[in-house]
């Protein structure tokens, strides 16, 4: 992380507090759009994916996609919101080209959901709760592409109109650039558990505008804030939200003032650039939306979409620790995703010691996946397979160390534990005979060295191992060599 | 109230419309005579009654999630007056 850390209070900067609000648009992971049924799909060539509805044909009209409503529904739930039993679009007019209409199908005084919490959490620990306002539902706009030199005109994609977003709008609880960026990774972790949304912020999934003020220290009132857009990445957010605060401080310092403003952030060069707004441009005109019927939502449709509500990350972090007995950090560390918290469950019923799975997990597969860029749910080395592996060493066939070198081939061929071990002749010698064998040889070779060990010198009880480890290719059980080497020289 | 050519003006910016000095003075005044009507409803006494934003009685009316073929290309940019294989060509926008 950039910025304040480390500060005596990660929230001040030379004496001033940022006050931070954020707005989150989440694209929802149907198949189709929000008010027809032409693919909600990334990455399709342009204007592939365009209909009468979604190109704002006359005569053509809206028609709510369910899913979308359950989707925003699973958000509400899942934050805590409330419900509305009654909600009702509302056209936003203004105009753009990627918006063919003139307006954009959105919810404004009768939003599906109200309030709700994000309870986040710190690098350093510190638990943070943002308020929500508002999560409503609304159809995103279409895409346009710059001209390049010399060109007189725009290009425009259709293929994005009327893909279903849900704007999740949070009161200006966040301190700091760190909070705004522990807050959306929260965000993006509940938008994944509850299946809602990627969260891939890179892919435009997810997208976030923040309004920006800074205060004196001890102030009430809100300084003048401003808008920030066009920050897409994590990391973005954060650069632009010090950014931001850096320049009103400074500003404020020299003895100017904050004017309102909309500030585009550009990530190359790491600067946020006032944006030039007509004076009506924020005039939209709500009205009810003419040609969408009300939606209620029931007692009982809701209670339904709760009940089909997966576990949500804090829940089983809570779980990973009262049923498997690991320790908070690494339950927080294993349910950071869905897909990973779903891998552990399965290594731990194949491994039979959660406790080892969690180590297993987070250093030798983590380590791995991340290195190599891999997506843990089509990995390879499936859990079951890693599992097996991790109860090898429980039952005593593998040392810790074998272990190690056939998940590293597991690594790289995709095969069972079992394949390898048998392939490899890798099978831990734990028979007292042999390896007893084995120590009275190399006693026998080395009497100089008994007799050190036997006069005190007993630093050279690591030369024995050694040698019985190396007569075995390293096969033999440590915890049997060190056992039976030991009776052997003491008695 | 009476409605100002100012405000009339300004509707008009919004929705991009070029009227001249004439039609925004008949606008003005046939706005104003719609207001004037819209304020007269606004006397009923409407206590109790909870507020519509719709005459239909219909509620929930929904699609399932399921795709349907979209237009062929061809057919999606036919009536645009500028475009080219793949996309519609709008005057450069400055600014953004």
């Amino acid at each position: 992380m950039v910025g304040y850390q480390g500060e005596e209070k990660l929230s001040v900067v030379n004496g001033f507090e940022p006050v931070i609000g954020l707005e989150v648009h989440a694209q929802l992971a149907t198949d189709t759009k929000i008010f027809c049924s032409c693919r909600s799909s990334y990455g399709e060539p342009p204007n592939t994916l365009t209909c009468p509805v979604c190109l704002g044909l006359p005569g053509a009209l809206p028609v709510l996609n369910k899913k979308a409503v359950e989707f925003a529904m699973r958000m509400i739930l899942a934050t805590g919101g409330q419900i509305q039993p009654r909600s009702v679009f509302a056209r936003k007019n203004y105009f753009y080209p990627d918006l063919p209409k003139g307006y954009q199908i959105s919810q404004f005084d009768k939003p599906v959901g109200l309030d709700g919490v994000i309870k986040y959490r710190l690098e350093s620990g510190e638990e943070k709760v943002c308020r929500l306002i508002r999560i409503h539902l609304e159809e995103d706009a279409g895409k346009s592409l710059h001209p390049e030199a010399g060109e007189a005109y725009t290009r425009v994609d259709l293929n994005r109109c009327g893909t279903p977003l849900i704007e999740i709008v949070a009161h200006a609880d966040i301190r700091s650039p760190q909070e705004a960026y522990a807050y959306l990774l929260k965000l993006k972790q509940i938008l994944q558990y509850t299946g809602v949304c990627t969260g891939d912020m890179e892919k435009g999934h997810l997208r976030c505008d923040a309004n920006v003020s800074v205060r004196p220290e001890g102030q009430e009132k809100f300084g003048t804030r401003t808008e920030v857009k066009n920050m897409n990445s994590f990391k973005g957010v954060e650069r632009a939200l010090n950014y931001e605060i850096t320049r009103q401080i400074e500003l404020i310092r020299s003895g100017g003032s904050v004017t309102q403003a909309t500030l585009l952030w550009d990530e190359k060069r790491g600067v946020a650039e006032m944006m030039r707004t007509k004076e009506e441009s924020h005039d939209y005109r709500y009205f009810p939306e003419p040609d969408l019927v009300n939606l209620v939502v029931s007692h009982d449709w809701m209670e339904e979409v709760r009940r089909n509500l997966p576990e949500l990350p804090d829940a089983r972090a809570e779980r990973f620790v009262s049923a498997y007995g690991i320790r908070e950090y690494d339950a927080q560390v294993l349910t950071a995703t869905r897909d990973l918290a779903d891998y552990y469950e399965e290594v731990v019923t194949h491994a039979g010691d959660p406790k080892a799975a969690s180590n297993w997990v987070q250093t030798e597969l983590l380590g791995v996946i991340n290195a190599a860029g891999e997506n843990i749910a089509t990995y390879k080395v499936r859990p079951n397979m890693l599992g097996e592996l991790i109860s090898k060493i429980g039952s005593g066939e593998l040392s810790g160390k074998m272990a190690k070198i056939v998940f590293e081939e597991m690594t790289v061929s995709g095969r069972k534990a079992g394949e390898i071990i048998k392939e490899k002749g890798l099978v831990q010698i734990s028979d007292d005979t042999a390896i007893l064998k084995i120590i009275d040889e190399i006693l026998a070779a080395s009497p100089d060295n008994v007799a050190k060990y036997r006069s005190g010198k007993t630093n050279v009880f690591g030369f024995f191992v050694g040698q019985v480890m190396k007569a075995t290719k390293g096969q033999a059980n440590p915890e049997m060599v060190n056992k039976l080497l030991k009776e052997k020289l003491d008695g | 109230m009476p409605l100002s050519k100012e405000q009339v003006e300004h509707i008009a910016k919004l929705a991009r419309l070029n009227l001249t000095p004439a039609e925004i003075e008949k606008y003005t005044h046939e706005l104003t005579v719609i207001l004037s009507y819209i304020d007269q409803l606004q006397t009923v006494n409407t206590e109790g009654v909870e507020v519509q934003n719709q005459f239909i009685t219909a509620e929930n009316v929904f699609r399932e999630d399921v795709p349907e073929p979209s237009l062929p290309r061809s057919e999606a940019l036919r009536n645009a007056p500028d475009r080219d294989e793949e996309y519609f060509h709008v005057p450069r926008v400055i600014g953004d």
